[in-house]
């Protein structure tokens, strides 16, 4: 097991540092001087001097690197062109909505997606699993961005059960924080539940078929216990797995559900300063998204090897 | 004891635990119905291991499967299975779950994959006492230290919180024995429990079901297609083919004279100490097992059979009283064998 | 030459009635022929929209903005700048079929030659899969905004940042079938007859993966139209004035209170295709399963 988590936290590191290096050299790719960049409205010559001074600009590459990476360590991720406060602090903003939000959505998608895989798996060619596997691909081919602005038109605007747009933090009015995000989060797990949903069947389906499974069945257990207690528990690693490789799709969609419902988070950010160049921040942006993604799925990993008492024992994955 | 001497014991047993009478097996498919298993019957008497042997297909598994209503919901099943009386074909799903592994207990042949991974082995063989024998989760545990230790598993007291990955292949089949006679079921089907196994280790898994019969008196169904485990364990023998039952003796009547043409392919086929490898070539049975759609009015190892003419494929020989001075040898064969062994030499001639 | 008779029984005439199961199971399967017909349509309606459809995309009438679906001369209605919805979803359906496809070519481009070298090279395993590992931390949405960062917004770099993204899943699929055929006689014996990897690789290898690699790309185009859609919405995708689904989207959220139903069209369009193919997909993937045959 120690093998394992070592082999994984070196993996984990490796590829931290090799996007470090992507967003590095993407922002040296950004059209025009990266001091003009970083500037935003004082462009005299001093300014500009004291930035490249101040971001080593003058320096060789591999000090420069040395010197980003430092920085970006330490939370220093400059300063918005646009609206002049520390890249940081907008984060900090903006930052537990979309964790908020990306939570509610993978609990909801789990939630839904474990239940109606295992049913269509239980359920084999039966009514209960064609509506479920029409129901998954519906999920997997509708844009849910556009399942938004219908929401919003046709339940919040039409019958004010839901508010169209807007945020309260948590903290503030856990009620109305919860009012406010419930809908989104429904949203945006539409998609991860349908996968989750397929994934959870055919994982199912094998089980069910395992010999495993037929010595459960053999021993006298309920089909309730056979289910829960062997087949689901077997599945449940695929599940863990999916989690963690649709968390990249999560975050994409979690931009485009904070537009939508104007939800003051990560994503609107991050799309507000695509359109204003404001290059700190779609910086500072692009790491932290690698960067989670990174560290989420070492946990995943992590996850698995309690799960799943062959990794944790012999450090092989199954 | 020998061989001989419990076969004659097992026989003086009149009221068997386990009596299957014309049980028959088919599944709808999509190519139309396939007839697994043709009224199919036979007894097991407290205390006695039955060998159940056949070729791949011939429907010996089916049959295991059938016994306790552990196949799939769309196979058909008719015919009757008494547990010491009590009917268990057409039983209601619940009945039979108080049969399964407390009653009826089962182990099967890929002792990796039938073991749940996730699980620890003393989870798994617990689990079957908690649900019969409502024991605490930590009294199953305790008694699973010692259900490892009567199937030989040494330092079971650690071995019991080790995960099925952990265990060498024998081990873990010894481990499902354990979960196997955990409730001391009256009635053991072993489903080819030695062919994943390497031949040391084989022998030490039928030491281990040899003296759990001798001990608690559990009747044993084995079913394999390896006479050498048949000769080593087996009190009486049936033989299946093409989902029939086509010979059933004790077990020294039938290797010493094998009526049916198929067992004495069968036989030929394999390697008996004693014939000598030079100048006896193992026989191959030409051929493969018929998959049937339906049951027809012929013998169905007739096209394999050597000495198969006309009424073999005009009508299906009843299963009889062969020999002479035994009632418990039948075959069901219209030219039966006439002497003790080297039957294919003769018919080839 | 044994090398060349062993591959003809894998790829040669065992592969054509291999062929001729798997497109008897397609025709068989209901959904399979519905999903073909709507996929065929909508190729045949793209490939022809500039002629076909009915106004031009760009044909604007200011007399007649927001013109509901029904309306004379614009059965599907006006937008916001008096143009016809018809038209313009016409082009846009070709639109997301071509993000779709270029972006779906990406990404086999290079991921096939990676998932191939992966699973058949031990030593490049370990370095494609770090490859993989730094893609995945990259999602496409991210990837767009730092290409629409770097070289602006347009159908190309979205097309561009879908398919980079979807390369991973590609690696993944064509690795993990080759290391199942590598492990198969037909390949041990050209290995063993002295045949070069790249032959094997070429001409064992390859063509029998040909099924994943069908499937995988089956179901990550509507996966990229999806993309499009979103990207395209959040105007780092298809410029406007040129027509796309997702921009039609978010001019409708602009003007939802006047004009609530032209949010519906475009959605339902991207959701046709994307089903479609979905649809298809599963199909394919059932029918090239060779343990299909037992139900």
């Amino acid at each position: 097991m120690a093998r394992y988590l070592l082999t994984r936290a070196w993996q984990s590191a490796l590829t931290l540092l090799l996007s470090t290096i992507v967003v590095f050299f993407g922002v040296r790719a950004l059209p025009g001087d990266p001091a003009l960049a970083l500037a935003g409205e004082d462009r005299s010559p001093e300014a500009l001097e004291a930035i490249r001074r101040h971001y080593g600009l003058d320096q060789p590459l591999p000090v420069q690197f040395a010197q980003y990476v430092e920085r970006m360590a330490q939370g220093d991720f400059g300063v918005s062109i646009r609206t002049g406060t520390p890249v940081s602090s907008m984060l900090t903003t903006a930052l537990p909505v979309t964790v908020e939000l990306a939570v509610l959505a993978i609990l909801l998608a789990t939630a839904l997606g474990v239940g109606a895989g295992v049913l269509a798996a239980v359920r084999r060619g039966r009514p209960a699993e064609w509506v479920a596997n029409g129901l998954a691909l519906i999920g997997l081919s509708v844009p849910h961005f556009w399942l938004g602005l219908l929401a919003i038109l046709y339940l919040s605007v039409a019958t004010g059960l839901f508010p169209a747009s807007g945020f309260v933090p948590i903290l503030e009015n856990p009620v109305d924080n919860l009012h406010h995000i419930v809908l989104p989060a429904v949203i945006l797990g539409t998609g991860l539940a349908a996968i989750i949903m397929r994934q959870t069947r055919s994982a199912m389906l094998d089980s069910l078929s395992s010999d495993y499974v037929r010595t459960a069945k053999a021993k006298g257990l309920r089909p309730r216990a056979v289910i829960t207690q062997h087949a689901l528990r077997n599945s449940l690693i695929v599940v863990v797995t999916v989690v963690g490789l649709q968390l990249g799709g999560l975050i994409s969609g979690a931009v485009v559900t904070e537009q939508i419902f104007g939800l003051p988070g990560f994503g609107k950010m991050t799309i507000d300063a695509v359109f204003q160049r404001d290059y700190p921040v779609i910086q500072a942006v692009v790491l932290l998204t690698a960067t989670a993604y990174i560290v989420i799925n070492f946990f995943v990993d992590l996850l698995y090897s309690v799960i799943d008492p062959r990794i944790r024992v012999t450090g092989d994955p199954a | 004891m020998t061989t001989a001497e419990r076969a004659g014991t097992a026989a003086t047993v009149d009221t068997p635990v386990l009596a299957v009478r014309d049980l028959s097996v088919s599944f709808p498919t999509e190519t139309g119905t396939v007839s697994a298993v043709d009224a199919v019957s036979l007894d097991l008497a407290p205390g006695e291991i039955v060998g159940m042997v056949g070729e791949s297909g011939c429907g010996k598994s089916v049959t295991a499967m059938s016994i306790a209503g552990l196949l799939p919901g769309s196979a058909r099943v008719s015919g009757s299975v008494r547990l010491n009386g009590t009917e268990l074909v057409g039983s209601r799903e619940s009945a039979l779950r108080r049969v399964r592994g407390k009653e009826i207990a089962y182990i099967f042949q890929e002792p990796m994959t039938s073991l749940n991974p996730v699980l620890t082995v003393g989870r798994q063989i617990g689990e079957v006492l908690q649900i019969h024998e409502r024991m605490s989760r930590r009294a199953a545990r305790a008694r699973a230290v010692e259900l490892l230790t009567l199937v030989g598993i040494p330092s079971a007291a650690r071995r019991v919180d080790n995960y099925p990955h952990q265990l060498s292949g024998g081990m873990r089949q010894r481990v499902m024995i354990a979960m196997a006679v955990a409730c001391g079921p009256k009635v053991l089907v072993a489903d080819e429990p030695t062919t994943a196994l390497d031949v040391t280790v084989q022998a030490g898994i039928l030491q281990v079901l040899r003296d759990l019969r001798d001990r608690l008196g559990t009747s044993i169904l084995i079913i394999t297609h390896d006479l050498g485990v048949i000769a080593d364990i087996a009190d009486r023998v049936v033989v299946m083919y093409a989902g029939r039952v086509v010979e059933r003796a004790p077990v020294t009547d039938l290797f010493a004279h094998p009526y049916h043409r198929y067992t004495a392919g069968l036989l030929s086929a394999s390697p008996t100490p004693g014939r000598h490898a030079g100048t006896d070539r193992l026989q191959e049975i030409p051929g493969l097992v018929p998959v049937l759609s339906t049951q027809p009015d012929a013998c169905t190892f007739a096209d394999r059979c050597p000495a198969a003419d006309s009424r073999c494929r005009d009508s299906a020989p009843p299963l009889e009283v062969v020999g002479a001075g035994t009632t418990d040898h039948l075959a069901a064969c219209w030219h039966p064998c006439p002497s003790p062994r080297s039957p294919i030499e003769e018919v080839n001639r | 030459m044994t090398v060349l008779t062993v591959p003809m029984a894998e790829t040669g005439s065992a592969d054509i009635t291999r062929r001729m199961r798997v497109l008897r199971r397609l025709r068989r399967n209901p959904l399979a022929v519905v999903s073909f017909v709507v996929l065929a349509l909508a190729a045949v309606i793209a490939l022809l929209s500039p002629w076909i459809a009915p106004y031009s995309v760009d044909q604007t009438d200011f007399a007649r903005t927001f013109a509901p679906p029904g309306s004379p001369g614009h059965v599907l209605g006006t937008d916001d700048l008096g143009r016809d919805v018809l038209s313009r979803i016409m082009l846009g359906a070709r639109a997301s079929l071509q993000v779709g496809l270029l972006a779906v070519a990406t990404s086999l481009v290079i991921g096939v030659p990676l998932g191939l070298a992966a699973g058949y090279f031990r030593a490049w395993d370990a370095v494609i899969s770090r490859f993989t590992d730094l893609l995945l931390a990259f999602p496409f949405l991210i990837m767009a905004v730092g290409l629409a960062a770097i070289r602006g917004a347009s159908l190309g770099n979205a097309a561009v940042a879908i398919g980079i993204a979807q390369i991973p899943g590609v690696i993944r699929v064509v690795r993990s079938d080759t290391l199942r055929l590598k492990s198969l006689d037909f390949v041990a014996a050209a290995v063993v007859d002295g045949a070069s990897d790249l032959w094997v690789l070429a001409r064992h290898i390859l063509p029998n993966a040909t099924s994943v690699i069908l499937v995988q790309a089956t179901v990550a185009i509507p996966a990229a139209i999806l993309g499009e859609a979103v990207l395209s919405f959040l105007g780092l995708g298809i410029q406007p004035p040129a027509p796309s689904l997702g921009t039609m989207l978010a001019t409708a959220q602009q003007f939802a209170a006047r004009a609530p139903w032209a949010a519906v069209l475009p959605g339902v369009v991207i959701m046709g295709l994307a089903l479609a193919f979905n649809v298809f997909g599963d199909a394919l993937r059932d029918a090239l399963d060779p343990k299909g045959d037992r139900r």
